[in-house]
């Protein structure tokens, strides 16, 4: 019997097929929008762990920070900021620390002379030590990466990019880079593969971009450089003093982090008299954070998506209550025919179920496909619109949706549990009707 | 002969805001079993109020209303459904066809409200199809067919579950004079079988197909008498009974089959 009122209920609305097609549509909408942006939040939120995880969670970095530059008199002496070398050594007498990695960079033109084609290229220049590869996690195409033998060498490894752009056709191993600001060449010793542009994790700090780096041994760097940059333009002369741009503290065991990172804290502060020319990034906290923010997002994402199932709702509510008062005479035949009040409310009830049912389905059908499709919206945005599309940041580019299982049953639930509340009330209306005014009803 | 239906002292009043429209103000009269009765009246007469109460479309204000054995004057609105389900069959003016199914899914319709639809009762809706004419178009819709056709589905679809009589309203109202011929000789036929017919109309050509007129004016009955032709053709006097705004007696008739 039940069988027939759905066979019913889907003839019903096949009578009118453009006008269920758009309310179908409206909760589908809501049924794919509750699984993407849902899909969104968790790519989003594993984009943000796994670039925190690259961190480490056992490390600790502190970061040089320039301080702004707000003196208007002219001065010649250097304007000195961030950690130095007495600093951490301090940090590395703390015993829960098992290793201090020193980094100092610069951004340079490198050159190649051996190219005349080649234009110079700005990049950094990175002063590190062998370690560096590690926590970076970079890996290497050619050759081999910076070795402690090497220390005090005049040796690079250069990225990717920096290799497509001055080796085309060449092997770079063993070629030189030019520094034309220090007057300096590196011979090549190692060629990076390719790697993407980290976010900025925790908001305090912009992502590292590896794509134009020249790796060298801190030590050769300090020895060739100094300490002092000087940088002029038209007009205005700067002189900065800096010795190290970042240091990342490995600790023993993740349980200190914590507390590490306060001594650490405390220590800087009492060496430089409350200076805030540097910064702490503490991956395993921002871990901790990002976790409890992913709840957050799928909480306000699935709740922007609930509202436009509501809408949907809205959608069918009103359709249906068109309908009951279009079929006003039918319904007046049914009940003369002896339908009573339940059936009457279960006829439109089910066809509001089918609306919802199959816009729930069609919903999550497309909803499978919809990382696919983003996938697809990014190459064909490339390629249509490149220019444009490289603007787009980096980040968002490579945000992958991520479908999360659980929205599944969550978005057709509630398209289901929207089909039926908003369903009630036409349906009552059209069961509350009195039979003779309906059959009546012109 | 057992009587269909039996009405005594019926009433019905509307309360409009602070007015009481009295429709129908004390009729009593007795179907029997076979007969033929067309209900005539100008507007206003309480026709349609008259119609309603037959049909348990509506409950009377007081008075009972025996259908069968059962009195359905007072029952609940589930029961009078059951009841327009079980025992009546209605034949509207305009047909009323449910427009999204077949011609054999209309005939079903009062069975499904019943419960009682199996693959038996669909097998006798096929046979009532091709009985009013219509065996070739079982599966068309009613926009596919002629008014005619429309009501020849919509006569099966009231026959369908064997009731206590069959109700039509204007039954032939829409129709041209040669479909009305027609779907008034059906309705004879029908009635030949035995079965029992109450008839709504205004049109005296179509009355005079009836066997039995019963006349209503201002809420009352003015007149309920036998057809003369209709009495000849079956054999009994005539007996011709006037009533003024009191209850007609049991009227005792045999009927023509």
């Amino acid at each position: 019997m039940l069988f027939r009122t759905w066979i019913l209920g889907i003839k019903s609305l096949l009578l009118h097929p453009m006008r269920s097609a758009l309310t179908v549509l409206g909760i589908l909408i809501g049924v794919l929008s509750v699984i993407a942006l849902l899909a969104i939040g968790e790519g989003v939120s594993i984009k943000a762990q796994q670039d925190i995880e690259a961190l480490g969670a056992e490390n600790i970095i502190v970061r040089s920070i320039e301080p702004p530059n707000d003196s208007i008199e002219f001065s010649f002496s250097a304007r000195e900021f961030g950690i130095n070398r007495a600093e951490m050594e301090q940090i590395r007498a703390i015993p829960t620390i098992a290793q201090v990695i020193p980094v100092r960079e610069l951004r340079l033109q490198f050159q190649y002379t051996g190219n005349a084609l080649a234009e110079p290229r700005l990049g950094r220049l990175v002063g590190c030590t062998p370690e560096y590869q590690g926590i970076n996690r970079l890996e290497v195409d050619r050759g081999h990466f910076l070795t402690h033998p090497e220390k005090q060498a005049t040796v690079c490894v250069i990225s990717a990019e920096l290799a497509k752009h001055f080796f085309p056709y060449e092997d770079p191993l063993g070629k030189e880079i030019f520094v034309p600001a220090k007057k300096n060449r590196f011979s090549i010793v190692g060629v990076l593969k390719q790697k993407t542009a980290t976010g900025a994790v925790g908001g305090s700090f912009s992502g590292q971009d590896f794509s134009n780096d020249v790796y060298i041994p801190i030590e050769t760097m300090r020895r060739l450089m100094g300490d002092l940059e000087e940088k002029r333009a038209a007009g205005s002369f700067e002189r900065k003093k800096f010795e190290l741009s970042q240091v990342t503290c490995k600790v023993k065991d993740v349980k200190d982090v914590p507390k590490t990172a306060k001594i650490i804290e405390s220590t800087l502060r009492r060496m430089k008299n409350d200076r805030e020319d540097f910064g702490i990034i503490v991956p395993y906290e921002l871990l901790e954070q990002a976790r409890s923010t992913r709840i957050m997002i799928q909480l306000i994402f699935g709740l922007v998506a609930a509202v436009s199932l509501v809408v949907g709702g809205i959608g069918i509510m009103n359709i249906m209550l068109a309908t009951v008062t279009e079929r006003t005479r039918e319904i007046g035949v049914r009940r003369a025919l002896g339908a009573c009040r339940r059936d009457i409310t279960r006829q439109f009830l089910i066809e509001t179920i089918v609306l919802s049912v199959v816009g729930g389905c069609i919903g999550m059908g497309l909803g499978l496909l919809f990382p696919v499709s983003t996938e697809g919206g990014k190459v064909l945005a490339d390629w249509i619109a490149p220019e444009y599309y490289d603007k787009v940041p980096t980040y968002f580019r490579e945000v992958v949706p991520v479908l999360v299982p659980w929205s599944f049953p969550l978005a057709f639930g509630i398209s289901v549990v929207v089909g039926v509340i908003f369903g009630l009330y036409p349906a009552m209306r059209a069961a509350q009707m009195d039979p003779i005014e309906a059959l009546r009803h012109e | 002969m057992e009587n269909a239906v039996e009405i005594r002292d019926l009433t019905k009043h509307y309360v409009l805001k602070s007015e009481t429209v009295k429709a129908l103000r004390g009729v009593s009269f007795d179907v029997p079993q076979g007969d033929y009765v067309a209900i005539m009246g100008p507007s206003g007469s309480g026709k349609s109020t008259l119609l309603n109460l037959l049909g348990c479309l509506d409950r009377p204000t007081t008075g009972s209303y025996m259908l069968g054995d059962q009195n359905v004057a007072q029952m609940s609105d589930d029961e009078l459904s059951g009841t327009r389900a079980s025992r009546i069959g209605f034949v509207f003016q305009s047909y009323n066809l449910i427009p999204q199914l077949t011609v054999v899914e209309n005939i079903e319709v009062p069975l499904y409200y019943m419960g009682s639809l199996n693959s038996k009762a669909k097998e006798r809706c096929r046979e009532l199809a091709t009985l009013v004419g219509l065996g070739e178009r079982l599966d068309h819709r009613p926009t596919q067919l002629s008014g005619g056709q429309q009501q020849r589905v919509a006569i099966a679809r009231s026959i369908v579950n064997d009731p206590q009589f069959i109700l039509a309203d204007e039954a032939t109202g829409n129709l041209d004079s040669v479909t009305t011929e027609e779907i008034l000789q059906l309705f004879e036929r029908l009635n030949q079988e035995g079965r029992t017919i109450i008839m709504v109309t205004h049109e005296d050509e179509v009355a005079e197909h009836a066997k039995r007129v019963i006349r209503l004016r201002d809420g009352h009955i003015v007149s309920d008498e036998r057809n003369s032709d209709r009495v000849i053709a079956s054999g009994t006097s005539p007996n011709v009974t006037q009533v003024e705004s009191e209850p007609v007696a049991d009227l005792d008739q045999t009927p023509a089959v």
